[in-house]
């Protein structure tokens, strides 16, 4: 199939999600439960999606676990974004270096 | 006042940009190896803005799947972008007219939302068009570039590159979680279940996508029903923008 067909699909469909919450829900939302529920999704979302999948991403345990360690030390201690991001790729890949190299 | 609130959201952005940078030039390096060229997969970026659910969609499209499990794919995967949606739709209020809202909802993504959620001042369309604009940039020149040099790179470069965006998940919840006991209780709840989804026989036959979908709701369901938010939390960081 057409590969240009299969990117307007992905896009369009992610478009939609973002959309309809932003143009339909329009009135305030009152309902206290709702309200927390919402508050808490990102923060849920963004932690299920890391762990334990970063874990199994790297050739070798250790290089993720190493770090993951690091990342969270340093967020912890409210690094930026960027700081973190790259710290987590420095550890990982000083210590997969240090895999081929024994 | 307006060119304070565009400059403001360049700045907030920048950060955010730089570190999609590196994990959109490992999607691109991904993609070429995958035998996508570097204009198809700039091209995905540009459209999508958006990390798992590229990640995912580029390999329904290398095993050639069909349609429908493209769009059940992005469902799942993007589905959290409902909810952040909902929420950031509170947030901005009645400052936004509907074009706005067609923009500002382009560049909802993990980041970007986390961003927003979290400034004082009013969540005006040009401030999210500020925070939106070097992100879209940084996204979409780091995957072509990771699409045109990627294959220069050995593999040990790229698998590092790769764990980019788990260290940029991991600054936005972290810290949040220090500060609000409730966050720290609601994240370790979504952890608890994400490695029973893992590591649990039957459990761990269900998709990534999902169970992230599954987790989420869990998790965030305890933490409204524990500890529900303040009404006057919301009220002060309105008096607070005025």
């Amino acid at each position: 199939m057409n590969i240009f067909i299969y990117i307007a699909v992905m896009a369009l469909t992610t478009y939609l999600i973002r959309l309809l919450p932003m143009t339909i829900f329009r009135t305030q939302i009152t309902n206290r439960f709702v309200r927390s529920f919402l508050y808490y999704v990102p923060y849920a979302c963004l932690a299920a999606m890391t762990f334990p999948a970063m874990v199994h991403d790297t050739d070798h345990l250790l290089s993720a676990i190493l770090g993951s360690i690091a990342a969270c030390v340093l967020a912890y201690f409210k690094k930026s974004l960027i700081v973190v991001a790259a710290s987590t790729c420095a550890v990982v890949l000083v210590t997969e270096l240090a895999y081929t190299l024994i | 006042m307006n060119k304070k609130l565009f400059i403001k959201g360049l700045r907030d952005g920048l950060p955010i940009a730089l570190g999609y940078l590196a994990v959109s030039f490992g999607f691109g390096t991904l993609a070429a190896s995958s035998g996508i060229s570097a204009f198809e997969a700039t091209l995905i970026s540009l459209t999508n803005l958006t990390s798992a659910g590229q990640f995912a969609g580029l390999s329904v499209i290398v095993e050639s799947q069909a349609l429908w499990q493209m769009v059940l794919t992005q469902l799942v995967i993007n589905s959290r972008y409902f909810l952040m949606g909902l929420s950031l739709s509170q947030k901005i209020g009645k400052h936004a007219s509907l074009p706005a809202r067609f923009a500002m909802a382009f560049v909802n993504t993990d980041e970007i939302f986390a961003t927003a959620m979290s400034v004082y001042h009013p969540l005006t369309p040009i401030y999210m068009a500020g925070l939106g604009l070097l992100p879209i940039v940084g996204w979409t020149s780091g995957t072509l570039l990771g699409a045109l040099a990627g294959n220069l790179l050995p593999t040990t470069v790229g698998t590092a590159l790769g764990v980019a965006i788990y260290g940029m998940f991991i600054a936005v919840f972290i810290p949040k979680a220090r500060e609000e006991k409730p966050v720290l209780a609601v994240v370790l709840a979504a952890l608890v279940c994400s490695f029973a989804f893992y590591y649990i026989p039957l459990l761990n036959s269900i998709s990534s996508g999902l169970s992230v979908v599954i987790c989420t709701v869990i998790a965030s369901v305890l933490g409204a029903l524990l500890f529900p938010i303040k009404d006057e939390q919301s009220e002060e960081s309105e008096v607070a923008a005025q």
